[in-house]
């Protein structure tokens, strides 16, 4: 009989912190200056330099920590993790490894309409490498130019418990990390650009064992695309070597985009000695508990509490609120054009529908959106008014988002009021009565499908802007 | 494996495989000839350093820091870069405004 | 006497009195050099013209009657692993033979301040490591007592040079003696300040928890002098203490009267040469002479500095050290075929026996299974060191041992065995786990070499040692001795070619 196999996946995410200087000396942190521009003697790891550490770096750290549910330690220090690899200026990286700074937390998932927990097992504070070019690959080069720009900035690292159980939930995870971060605005989360970073751990066990199975390590996803296709691809691998009285090995392997495969980077050289000691050139943090309760109380609302009070306040489905709260430009976007037209329903109705089918379609951000939530929100009164119909408001927004003007400008332009003049109707409506006697007995007979035919007729007729309720009420009021 | 006389088992502390493996951690070639000497002189001292565990240390602090300095940072502000020429003056080998390196597989 | 061998506080009266001017004291010491210099072999690095260049500044300042700073046109010597920005700054390596920092230590920024002449830069061990600076790559120094002798190390360059009279003040750094052995070896005073009292900003690291800058000088005014100018808060190193520190020529007062002495027992006896110490009881009978009441004292764990020293030190240092790897400065090896193959080869190249001894040791202690048996151990005994000394002076103010075992060894005699040549630091590595100062001053002479008297007190007390030197040199004069040189001219007949010191 095959076993079924139960997926374990943890993730350790590096986010690059959007201070303004390094983490450990002044040099700027602005992504794309020409190589080896960003530098300092400190952050080339110069003979007889010293790092001096960055508040900053250390706040927003605190900040996600708090936004994570984490325990912020009393007592954090860094140490001195030991390698040797060219992008390195000081062939070590200060990192920390016994004490980090922010202890035991978590995140919940939704997936299919269940929440998950999932547990933080750390989040701590290092220095980014420089990046490392090769003219062609890797194995093919034959040099590598190395450009230290990128050394010295801080890199938050953030290790997840084993609590992933298949590739979308790692996504998920991911996704929700990154909302969050993004809320509070320690980063910028750009994959393509490497201020947010996934490696994963995957193992696969029997289902219902307690112990794990041995894990690989998977580097290099550059999206969340490729972080759900590498893990899917990744637990196949293993459910197969298994399948195969095969064992598994503990490596590091790299997902290879092109080829949609995992391969080793296992060396014939050491296994990995980190040596870590105490920075003897950093003195130990104590953090102080006020400062932690005045960072705590500077976080905006996050997506999960959001989400809850759109259910609870507006009435909301949980779909509708997840959505809308998912980014927090969306959620501000909602927010201001409830403030304008105080609906909270009919609001997310055309966010999520007709702004969002638009922003899709053109590939925009909320951030870019053409139109102002000001400007949905008198669309939307305009309809209440009876100005337009629901209908023409299609027309409209899409006026509306495609030059950006205001929607009584366009109304106005296109001569698209809405005709709620009694007098004029009714003549309208006299005249497709007399046209369609055919269809006002069917109507008499009760068939109620003949008005709606009658209504359109009048609708046709006036192009659209006939007041619909009016229509229909002249019409019975008629036929009677 | 050599047979090993007690006293001089007590010695290796230090075995050369291992003398070999902490070569390769430090980035250093061992030369075979010189290898027997870096054992024998490692040995020595590490030895030496046996005598520390004649002091119980369970229940001792350790010492990273002689001060009992905390919190020292700096302010989130952006300083002076040196001039590109300048951080590649002193490079061996260099490329446009790149240091190079050789092959690193 | 020549300008050469004069108390920089006495030049700079002299030059405020416009009596003399900075081109001159700068152009007595090059010609000095350029007497002893084939000798001595203080220095991997001169700068005769930059340094008249600003002494002549210093000049025109005085002409057009601006104050001067105390230590303005005074010749500094600087020890070659302080980086001097657009000054070639090797640490006696292979390594870094052609390195020019583009930066200056914070020492220099601060002597540059003051307008202090820095005429070269001195020898040592390679990256420090070693105590006779024979472990230059270059070349080694002579002790001016004895040419056949070693100067001490790895301070060794800087030493020398002062007591030559190649410069007025040096500057060394200490991780485990390296000022304050080198001062004794060559009867010159030496001062390890206490850890965070002077920046470590732009020392080329050997081991951080333990490393410090500090002066050396002739007398122990000169010596205040120097370390008002290099001592303080500096944000750019985080184990700098933010206290100001007092100003040192404030305890330059010849008083010691009731001041408590502890003589640590475990420092006189094992392996302390008998002569040595007859050296330190002659100046205890003098300290007590002059009013100190002077006691004996236990430091429990003396014996186990030495094994806690040489785990803690090459840890740090395998560490430091990982950044000579050929790519950003330093030397590269050729025909590598990869990166590890280039790294391998250029550190094996790079680096002397005695750094690649040390980088071995201490990679062993940090790795995996062996950290808590060696590293963690070391620092736990740390632990139990330092609180031997806050014991003792709880009672005493100043603690006082020899500051080596023996006087100045000869050239050659240790190198065989790197024990041997560690036990020669055994009275002062425990100073720099400690973190307290430790200041070598003249205390005599053996068969005619200079031997070393070391004062200890708490931290930051660099002040009471500075007294205590004070006092001490005021009623004995020892320091006041210079060693006979031959020299090339015949100018300096008045000192005798002997190696019998003599009083000037």
């Amino acid at each position: 009989m095959v076993p079924e196999y139960e997926t374990v996946i943890g993730l350790e995410v590096h986010v690059e912190l959007k201070t303004n200087s390094k983490i450990f000396c002044n040099s700027t942190t602005a992504f794309g200056g020409e190589p080896n521009t960003h530098v300092c003697p400190v952050c080339l790891g110069l003979p007889g330099v010293l790092p001096v550490i960055n508040k900053k770096a250390l706040e927003y750290t605190i900040r996600t920590a708090l936004a994570l549910n984490c325990e912020i330690a009393g007592f954090s220090k860094f140490d001195r993790k030991n390698y040797y690899y060219p992008d390195m200026p000081k062939n070590y990286q200060i990192s920390q490894y016994d004490l980090p700074i922010a202890p035991k937390g978590h995140l919940n998932i939704e997936l299919d309409g269940n929440i998950r927990r999932i547990g933080i097992t750390r989040v701590h504070l290092e220095e980014d490498t420089g990046k490392l070019v090769h003219p062609g690959t890797i194995t093919t080069s034959p040099y590598s130019l190395v450009d230290y720009n990128r050394a010295g900035v801080p890199l938050m690292e953030i290790v997840s418990e084993p609590d992933l159980r298949s590739p979308e939930e790692a996504k998920a995870y991911l996704e929700k990390l990154k909302a969050i971060i993004l809320y509070i605005g320690v980063s910028d989360c750009k994959m393509e650009e490497g201020s947010l970073r996934c490696d994963a751990n995957v193992s696969v066990r029997v289902q219902g064992k307690e112990e794990y199975g041995t894990k690989t390590e998977i580097k290099n996803m550059n999206s969340f695309k490729s972080l759900q296709r590498a893990l899917a691809y990744e637990v196949e691998r293993q459910i197969e070597v298994l399948g195969n009285k095969g064992r598994i090995i503990q490596e590091t392997r790299a997902w290879d985009e092109s080829k949609g495969i995992t391969l080793s980077m296992r060396s014939k050289e050491e296994a990995h000695d980190y040596r870590y000691f105490p920075e003897p050139d950093l003195v130990p943090l104590v953090i102080d508990r006020k400062w932690v309760e005045e960072i705590r109380a500077s976080l905006p609302e996050l997506p999960d509490e959001r989400k809850t009070r759109y259910q609870r306040d507006y009435g909301l489905s949980a779909y509708d609120a997840a959505r809308l709260s998912a980014e927090f430009e969306m959620a501000d976007f909602f927010e201001a054009c409830v403030k304008s037209y105080p609906q909270p329903k009919i609001v997310s109705n055309w966010i999520n529908g007709d702004l969002s089918r638009l922003l899709n379609l053109h590939n925009i951000n909320i951030v870019a959106c053409p139109l102002t939530p000001q400007q949905l929100g008198a669309l939307l009164k305009l309809i209440e008014k009876g100005t337009i119909s629901g209908k023409i408001a299609k027309t409209v927004f899409e006026e509306m988002f495609n030059k950006g003007k205001d929607p009584e400008q366009i109304i106005q332009e296109k001569g698209l009021v809405q005709i709620s003049d009694e007098d004029a109707l009714v003549k309208i409506v006299d005249e497709i009565i007399t046209q369609n006697q055919k269809v006002v007995a069917d109507y008499r007979a009760g068939k109620d499908r003949a008005l709606a035919f009658l209504v359109g007729q009048v609708m046709k007729a006036t192009r659209g802007k006939a007041n619909p309720e009016l229509v229909n009420r002249l019409l019975k009021e008629k036929m009677q | 494996m050599d047979i090993m006389t007690e006293k001089e088992a007590q010695k290796q502390v230090i075995t050369t495989s291992q003398v070999e493996h902490v070569a390769l951690l430090a980035r250093l070639e061992l030369k075979e000839a010189k290898k027997d000497i870096y054992v024998n002189q490692l040995n020595d001292i590490l030895a030496y350093m046996q005598m520390l565990n004649e002091l119980d240390t369970e229940n001792v602090t350790p010492t990273a820091h002689v001060l009992p300095l905390c919190n020292v940072f700096r302010q989130d502000e952006v300083g002076q870069h040196i001039p590109v020429e300048k951080v590649l003056a002193n490079a061996p080998e260099k490329e446009e405004q790149f240091f190079k390196v050789p092959r690193i597989v | 006497m020549e300008l050469y061998y004069y108390p920089a506080y006495q030049l700079h009266q002299r030059l405020v009195k416009k009596e003399i001017k900075a081109e001159e004291i700068c152009r007595s010491v090059f010609n000095r050099v350029s007497q002893v210099e084939d000798k001595i072999k203080a220095f991997i690095t001169l700068t005769y013209e930059q340094a008249l260049a600003q002494a002549k500044k210093v000049d025109e300042k005085i002409a057009r009657h601006e104050k001067i700073s105390p230590l303005a046109g005074i010749p500094v010597a600087i020890k070659d692993n302080i980086c001097t920005e657009g000054l070639k700054t090797t640490c006696a390596s292979r390594i870094l033979e052609n390195f020019i920092p583009p930066y200056n230590a914070t020492v220099i920024n601060l002597l540059n301040q003051v307008d202090a002449i820095i005429i070269g830069k001195t020898n040592l061990d390679e990256f420090a490591m070693g105590s006779s600076t024979e472990n230059s790559a270059f070349f080694t120094t002579a002790n001016p007592w004895d040419l056949e002798r070693v100067p001490g190390g790895s301070s060794g360059g800087s030493a020398a040079a002062v007591a030559a009279g190649e410069t007025i003040l040096a500057l060394g750094s200490d991780t485990g003696g390296s000022i304050r052995q080198p001062a004794a070896f060559c009867g010159v005073l030496g001062l390890k300040p206490t850890y965070g009292l002077v920046s470590r900003f732009g020392l080329v690291a050997f081991a951080s928890s333990l490393d410090q800058i500090g002066p050396f000088a002739r007398n122990a005014t000169d010596l205040a002098w120097l370390l008002n100018v290099i001592s303080g808060h500096d944000p750019l190193d985080s184990t700098s203490r933010p206290e100001a520190p007092p100003d040192y020529t404030d305890f330059l007062v010849n008083n010691v009267r009731g001041l408590r002495v502890g003589v640590p027992r475990e420092y006189m006896i094992e392996g302390i040469d008998v002569q040595v110490k007859q050296v330190i009881n002659q100046a205890l009978a003098k300290l007590t002479a002059l009013g100190a009441v002077v006691e004996e004292v236990s430091l429990l764990h003396s014996k186990y500095a030495l094994p806690t020293y040489y785990l803690i030190a090459p840890a740090e240092a395998s560490s430091n050290l990982a950044r000579y790897d050929g790519v950003r400065y330093g030397f590269r090896a050729d025909n590598a075929v990869d990166m590890i193959d280039m790294f391998k080869k250029t550190r094996s190249q790079g680096f002397g026996e005695e750094v690649k001894r040390r980088i071995m040791l201490g990679t062993y202690a940090l790795s995996a299974g062996y950290y808590d048996a060696y590293y963690l151990k070391a620092l736990k005994v740390r632990t139990l060191i330092k609180q031997d000394f806050e014991k003792a002076f709880s009672t005493f103010d100043v603690l006082v041992s020899p500051v080596t075992p023996t006087p100045a060894f000869k050239i050659g005699e240790k190198t065989g065995d790197p024990l041997q040549m560690y036990m020669s630091d055994i009275c002062t590595l425990a100073i720099n786990l400690a973190g307290i100062p430790g200041l070598s001053i003249p205390a005599g002479f053996v068969n005619g070499l200079p031997v070393g008297m070391q004062l200890l007190g708490k931290p930051f007390s660099e002040g009471t040692l500075l007294q205590v030197a004070y006092t001490f040199e005021q009623n004995t004069g020892f320091h006041l001795k210079k060693p006979a040189l031959k020299v090339v001219s015949g100018q300096e007949a008045g000192q005798a070619s002997s190696l019998v010191p003599e009083d000037q």
